[in-house]
């Protein structure tokens, strides 16, 4: 069985005055239908950018500058312009932190959303209007038909998120790529709509990307979880062996740094120093000077290594115990 | 912990918007066009012990920010007061700061706004102690460098920009401001919210230290219920501008009281592979223009009764150092509004 969505050794760098940034370093990954991978990090970590550079959504001084992103077996990075328009919305849809990044403030969402279907398929207007009502249903919207004369305006910060990402299932797209989708929301409200998107996953058999830098929302919702540092993934495999058997240093320290995990007043085990900037990361493993295993060998950059299916990017990878 | 010396009694805040000419013109015609108020405190009462972390927690529209402003003297209540010591607090107007508005700092989420980029950051930090002759002219590059140096910076960044620092360090600015103030009551409005989970756990070390070595009181908003158990004495919780429940924060955790409490900890998704489902509230937060009759939480709560629709529940006690404001801890809800689910 192919992958819903593969990435093999995509790379995406950004040409700056002095010299190019690698934002994305040699990533890969894949996702099969029905599960959700979720993509973690810290600002600056390079989730993001490997979303969008998923997406083709690139521009300059940006470039992909290596890899493959198959779609259902696809080359997106071989499709030309025209054929990346087909692509996106239809088979491959994207859900941004702010809702307002997707909505239309001056459209009804009816109008807009009629508009996103009849971009990929010949329908009538009121064909159209019809699929974006069963689309609104299926995120939980109440009283979806009245919504669809609604502006964004009048509608909640929770209730525009919905709609974005029921304008992303329009088509039934094989993959969602979701950027941090719940992050701006209350956590009652997350709450809904993370069921909703496990739902999606489990009933329409949607492989979904799920971009954020809350371990806690990532741990709880996802199947398999992919750790990003500077650019580079550091740590890959099931949400399982990751939360609970930590193979990087980095992912230890990341869950060490949880409040809820020690008893309350007591000092939190912190990583020391700050993300490093692309432009100047340090020879070898990028986490090499905040690192407490890190020797002389980090200077070279760490080799893959993998045991039960959890890989990860280091010399000194922790061991169960 | 002894005596309280912060003491807010029956703050109310609203904010009215007056409408505009042409809506008014429009109003006369076609009815409306009246000002519209939004109830954003409504009568909170709460005592802060010398030396205590006060949690204040809750979602977007809760009020919460509303009474950091209102402790901090930047809005004035319009019912109630804030008293520090027994003296109210007033609201800052014009030159006109009062000396014990100074005795509240506030702290804010967003380090990038909250600081001037075109000041350096020592006078940054010496802006406010010059001001009010808080420190002698010939002792404040010293004082600076000592403030720097607590906050875990280096006493040399005082010549440097803002731009300068990570939005960690930031913050550690942004509290040393605050510290030059010598204040005794700190306000931290969501204070951690933008900083990536490692510089998180940095950000709260140093707040506990601070909290240990100088006895601070601080009220500490927050919507993050991990981070408020873990440095909060005391929490309170706040729905649509009320006070819905306070308790010692090892208790409230423990065993909450409230059914908006106990929803909003079973919403907040935990560390961990097991959990697999989503316990969401329904329905989403009210205006609080027009909020929802009796209790305001009556609409989505699952164990409403008819009274929670009609008669607004006042804060009862429920225990030792516990109150609660809910009719299930005081004679009970009446007829169940909705089936059990």
């Amino acid at each position: 069985m192919t992958a819903a969505l593969d990435v093999q050794n995509l790379t995406t760098r950004f040409a700056t005055r002095g010299d190019a940034v690698t934002a994305v370093n040699d990533v890969s990954f894949s996702v099969e239908k029905g599960r959700i991978l979720g993509l973690v990090g810290e600002s600056g970590s390079g989730k993001s950018v490997t979303g969008f550079s998923i997406m083709g959504l690139i521009d300059a001084p940006g470039n992909i500058s290596a890899g493959r992103v198959l779609v259902d077996g696809v080359d997106l990075r071989s499709l030309n312009d025209e054929g990346m328009r087909k692509m996106r919305g239809n088979k491959v849809a994207m859900v941004f932190q702010d809702p307002m990044m997707t909505l239309n403030p001056v459209l009804r969402i009816g109008d807009q959303m009629a508009m996103a279907v009849r971009v990929h398929r010949k329908l009538s207007k009121t064909d159209a209007l019809e699929q974006a009502r069963q689309a609104l249903e299926a995120v939980g919207i109440p009283s979806p038909g009245e919504r669809l004369q609604a502006y964004p305006h009048q509608l909640s910060g929770g209730m525009r998120q919905r709609v974005a990402i029921a304008m992303a299932l329009l088509h039934s797209p094989s993959v969602i790529i979701a950027d941090e989708a719940t992050t701006a929301l209350d956590v009652s409200i997350q709450g809904q709509i993370l069921a909703e998107v496990r739902d999606l996953a489990d009933q329409m058999g949607t492989a979904i990307v799920w971009i954020s830098h809350d371990l806690a929302v990532v741990s709880s919702l996802a199947d398999d979880i992919c750790v990003m540092y500077a650019g580079r993934i550091v740590e890959r495999g099931s949400a399982q062996q990751v939360i609970e058997h930590p193979r990087h240093p980095y992912t230890q320290g990341l869950l060490d740094s949880i409040p809820a995990r020690h008893t309350p007043g007591t000092p939190l085990p912190q990583i020391p120093g700050s993300t490093p900037q692309l432009s100047r990361l340090p020879q070898g493993c990028p986490f090499r000077p905040r690192c407490p295993r890190a020797s002389d060998a980090c200077t070279v950059t760490p080799p893959e290594d993998t045991k039960d299916n959890q890989t990860v990017l280091c010399h000194h990878p922790l061991e169960r115990s | 912990m002894t005596d309280p010396i912060l003491k807010i009694e029956n703050v109310s805040k609203r904010f009215t918007r007056m409408p505009g000419l042409a809506e008014r013109l429009v109003g006369k015609v076609l009815g409306g066009g009246k000002p519209v108020t939004v109830h954003a405190l409504t009568d909170v009462s709460l005592s802060v012990m010398q030396g205590e972390v006060l949690g204040i927690v809750g979602e977007s529209g809760c009020g919460k920010s509303t009474l950091g402003r209102v402790v901090s003297g930047i809005y004035a209540p319009s019912d109630g007061r804030v008293t520090l010591y027994d003296k109210p607090i007033a609201r800052a107007q014009g030159g006109n700061v009062d000396k014990l508005t100074t005795q509240v700092q506030m702290i804010h989420q967003d380090p990038f706004a909250s600081l001037n980029p075109r000041m350096k950051v020592g006078e940054t930090l010496s802006e406010g102690p010059r001001y009010h002759k808080i420190i002698p002219a010939r002792n404040v590059q010293q004082r600076m460098r000592e403030l720097l140096e607590k906050v875990g910076l280096e006493g040399a960044y005082a010549d440097r920009l803002p731009h300068q620092f990570s939005g960690g360090q930031r913050q550690r600015v942004a509290i040393a401001r605050a510290l030059a103030m010598e204040p005794e009551v700190l306000v931290l409005d969501e204070a951690v919210a933008s900083l990536d989970v490692s510089i998180q756990a940095q950000v709260l070390n140093l707040f506990m230290e601070l909290r240990r070595d100088l006895g601070l009181t601080a009220l500490f908003i927050s919507h993050d219920l991990s981070v408020v158990r873990h440095v909060c004495d005391r929490v309170a919780i706040m729905y649509l501008g009320r006070l819905v429940e306070l308790a010692p924060a090892d208790e409230l955790y423990l065993e909450p009281k409230h059914p908006y409490t106990s929803a909003l900890f079973a919403s907040v998704p935990t560390v961990g592979t097991g959990k697999r489902r989503f316990e969401a509230i329904k329905g989403e937060i009210p205006s609080p223009i027009n909020p929802p009759s009796g209790c305001a939480f009556h609409p989505r709560c699952p164990l409403a009764g008819q009274r929670c629709s009609v008669e607004a529940p006042q804060l009862s006690d429920a225990g030792t150092n516990r109150t609660v404001a809910c009719h299930l801890n005081d004679g009970g809800v009446g007829k169940p509004l909705r089936a059990a689910a």
